[in-house]
């Protein structure tokens, strides 16, 4: 394991974009990510998309797991990514987590969602995930 | 069951011995909750008390039910929660559903109705009409109820940080249909503290919440005899992930906590507390929910009638709505949805609701389908005229296992009441972030109980099928939230603008005086046709908003 795919290394925003207050699922993945050894900042509920990317960019993330409940992800999320690329960010790993279904994975996946996350997904294949998908980047 | 003495060669003793050389299963016998259970309960299990701790249903302390006929004399209200798109398309599937039997009404509001946003804000863009209905105005209002008559069908309503202003919405709709606050029937949610806890849908910091709920409390009890204007939630906290016990606690907490604060109002208790109404949830855990009910109801009449020392026998009674459990719901194989359904239905009835929403198999992915809500409400039908579990009254008191659940469940209660004193009381308590660490701990650790496998659940950790077809999904009309807003601009363009900035200004001086209260000039707004989210922004203006440090 190279120093780049070190979870140690790893910086994370789990946020919760949108009006839903369903944050038992993004609370579970924070910790989960924060036990598994990655720095987590949680950006906690109701956040614009304008907020949840400027959280990105001071924190210089590596990864953004986007939980959402509320069946507006088609809305929030290409508007996330959409601002990513206006600031210049692409090597940000993507994620989505929550009531997303089957239909829609595909388009997100298009727009650059790195992986999505279902309910039922055990924390230990978004971990996995997020190691190797931050370590398989261009190095910075 | 409780150890017997060494030597002993009693028939208890014997059965241990005979248990203990048995092979046994190698997995943990514990509730959902974590609660370690004994293999066989006795006598030996019931408290020295048992027969004024049971009692008879009817009867203080009502564990057996607060009714002495119960689903003797009249069936559960089967009351499905529906809300989706337009007022309109809410307002079809309400007919649809007294169409099919269902005997109330249940109204799911969408994210933007329930954070006080108007559906044209830039941030409840994509979120209209998307988990629940649209509702920016009082003409929404009517739309929704439009055919229906408010003097009869009993209508609940889950919102709770705008609680106060839709339910001037309703009173002023009804007014417009002739007919009076006085005969209005139903139940608002309107429990703010939870969303604190729990639900996480705010609209003021805590203090002037709980002001405004106060008010409307207040005025509820003056105008509303009909009316519930509270429903104690414990639903969405165990939905956010806390144990069975951690559901009670929090839930009666708070509910001792709107007591507490009318009562200092002023208010006899015995004025509002028979209004009082309770909304729980059904987990899969079968006897431990049943436990819960039962203890609930306990803990509630004691605490009415000790601590507060209410004298209406009404004034004791816990009644309560019950849904089954969202979190237990899987995407995988989701017609195994129907079947816990009906489990935690069933544990519903056995534990006394006064009614009973089932959810739909579909849900776990989208609101549901048509189809899938018929399927909810038969199941309701089957256990109430086929199984014959209504026939008796609380079939399983004087279980041994039950009651000792119950007891357990009851002083794991207290206990969390004893904490919650400590740190200052319930509001104290939340703005400390205890009960949310508290069920964030909870979640995390059946969490990690599921995906070690420790915890079965079917379809997702066990008994999987690999990549499976999706049933078909309700899908939200993209046009719909279009539809929404110009509907919201027709009325904008069409009121007295100048009456609206009237009653505005009127109501932001009242929210700056203490002691005002809010409830008549919410319903002068209402009249000139502001909107929701206008009211709202008047009342921050004053208040502020609220921002959650999370804790995780």
């Amino acid at each position: 394991m190279t120093a780049a795919t070190s979870t140690q290394k790893i910086r994370v925003v789990v946020a919760k974009p949108g009006l839903d207050g369903h944050d038992r699922g993004a609370k579970i993945i924070a910790r989960a990510l924060r036990d598994a050894g990655m720095e987590v900042i949680y950006t906690g509920l109701h956040q614009t998309p304008e907020q949840i990317v400027e959280t990105v960019v001071q924190e210089d993330a590596d990864a953004v797991g986007l939980s959402i409940l509320s069946g507006a992800h088609m809305t929030l999320v290409p508007k996330i990514v959409d601002l990513l690329r206006a600031q210049g960010i692409d090597d940000v790993v993507v994620t989505v987590g929550g009531t997303i279904p089957a239909d829609d994975i595909p388009q997100l996946k298009e727009l650059g969602v790195a992986a999505v996350f279902t309910p039922g997904a055990p924390t230990q294949e978004i971990i996995d995930f997020l190691v190797s998908a931050v370590g398989e980047r261009e190095p910075r | 069951m409780a150890q017997t003495p060494a030597g002993d060669d009693s028939p208890e003793q014997q059965w241990r011995e005979a248990f203990e050389a048995a092979p046994q299963r190698d997995v943990s016998f514990t509730t959902l909750s974590g609660t370690p259970v004994e293999p066989l309960y006795t006598e030996a299990d019931l408290p020295e008390n048992a027969d004024e701790q049971i009692g008879l249903p009817g009867q203080y302390p009502f564990t057996r039910g607060v009714y002495p006929s119960m689903y003797r004399g009249r069936l559960w209200t089967m009351r499905q929660f529906a809300g989706f798109g337009s007022a309109e398309e809410t307002n079809e599937r309400f007919h649809y559903l007294l169409d099919h039997g269902q005997t109330g009404l249940s109204t799911a509001f969408d994210m933007p109705s329930l954070m006080g946003h108007d559906s044209d804000s830039p941030l409840s863009l994509g979120e209209v009409g998307r988990e629940g209905v649209a509702v920016d105005t009082v003409e929404d209002m009517t739309t929704l109820y439009k055919g229906i008559d408010l003097g009869e069908v009993s209508v609940s309503m889950t919102i709770n940080a705008p609680a106060a202003i839709m339910l001037a919405y309703y009173v002023v709709a009804a007014e417009r249909e002739g007919v009076p606050p006085q005969q209005l029937a139903g139940t608002i949610q309107a429990d703010i503290l939870k969303e604190y806890i729990a639900q996480k849908e705010w609209c003021f910091p805590i203090d002037p919440a709980m002001r405004i709920m106060g008010d409307m409390i207040e005025w509820c009890s003056q105008q509303m005899p009909r009316w519930h204007p509270v429903s104690i939630s414990g639903y969405h906290i165990r939905e956010a992930g806390s144990t069975a016990a951690q559901e009670l606690a929090f839930t009666l907490k708070d509910g001792l906590t709107y007591v507490e604060e009318a009562v200092e109002r002023g208010l006899d208790v015995d004025d509002f507390a028979p209004r009082l109404s309770f909304f729980f949830n059904a987990q899969i855990d079968f006897f431990e929910e049943i436990a819960k009910y039962r203890a609930a109801r306990r803990i509630w009449a004691r605490e009415l009638k000790e601590t507060f020392g209410a004298k209406n026998p009404k004034s004791w009674l816990m009644r309560f709505h019950t849904q089954t459990a969202g979190v237990s719901l899987t995407a995988q194989q989701p017609l195994n949805n129907v079947v816990r359904t009906a489990i935690e239905a069933l544990a519903g009835v056995l534990g006394g609701t006064q009614s009973l929403h089932t959810n739909s198999y579909d849900e776990a992915l989208a609101l549901p389908t048509e189809d899938a809500v018929r399927l909810a409400l038969r199941t309701q039908q089957i256990i109430a005229d086929e199984t014959g579990v209504a026939s008796t009254i609380d079939p399983l008191g004087g279980s041994y296992f039950v009651e000792a659940l119950t007891d357990k469940i009851e002083a794991e209660v207290y206990e969390y009441f004893k904490k919650i004193d400590e740190l200052g009381g319930m509001v104290a308590a939340v703005k400390a972030n205890y009960p949310q660490r508290e069920i964030a701990d909870a979640s995390y650790e059946l969490q990690q109980e599921i995906d070690s496998g420790r915890r079965v659940v079917v379809g997702v950790n066990a008994y999987t099928e690999g990549d499976e077809e999706q049933t078909a999904l309700h899908r939200s009309d993209p046009a719909m939230e279009r539809g929404q807003v110009d509907r919201l601009n027709a009325v904008r363009a069409r009121r007295d603008g100048a009456a609206v900035e009237a009653s505005l200004v009127k109501l932001r001086e009242a929210a700056a005086q203490e002691g005002a209260n809010l409830m008549p000039l919410l319903l002068d707004c209402t009249r000139t046709d502001a909107s929701e989210g206008e009211i709202v922004q008047a009342l921050q203006d004053v208040f502020g908003k609220y921002t959650e440090s999370p804790v995780f």
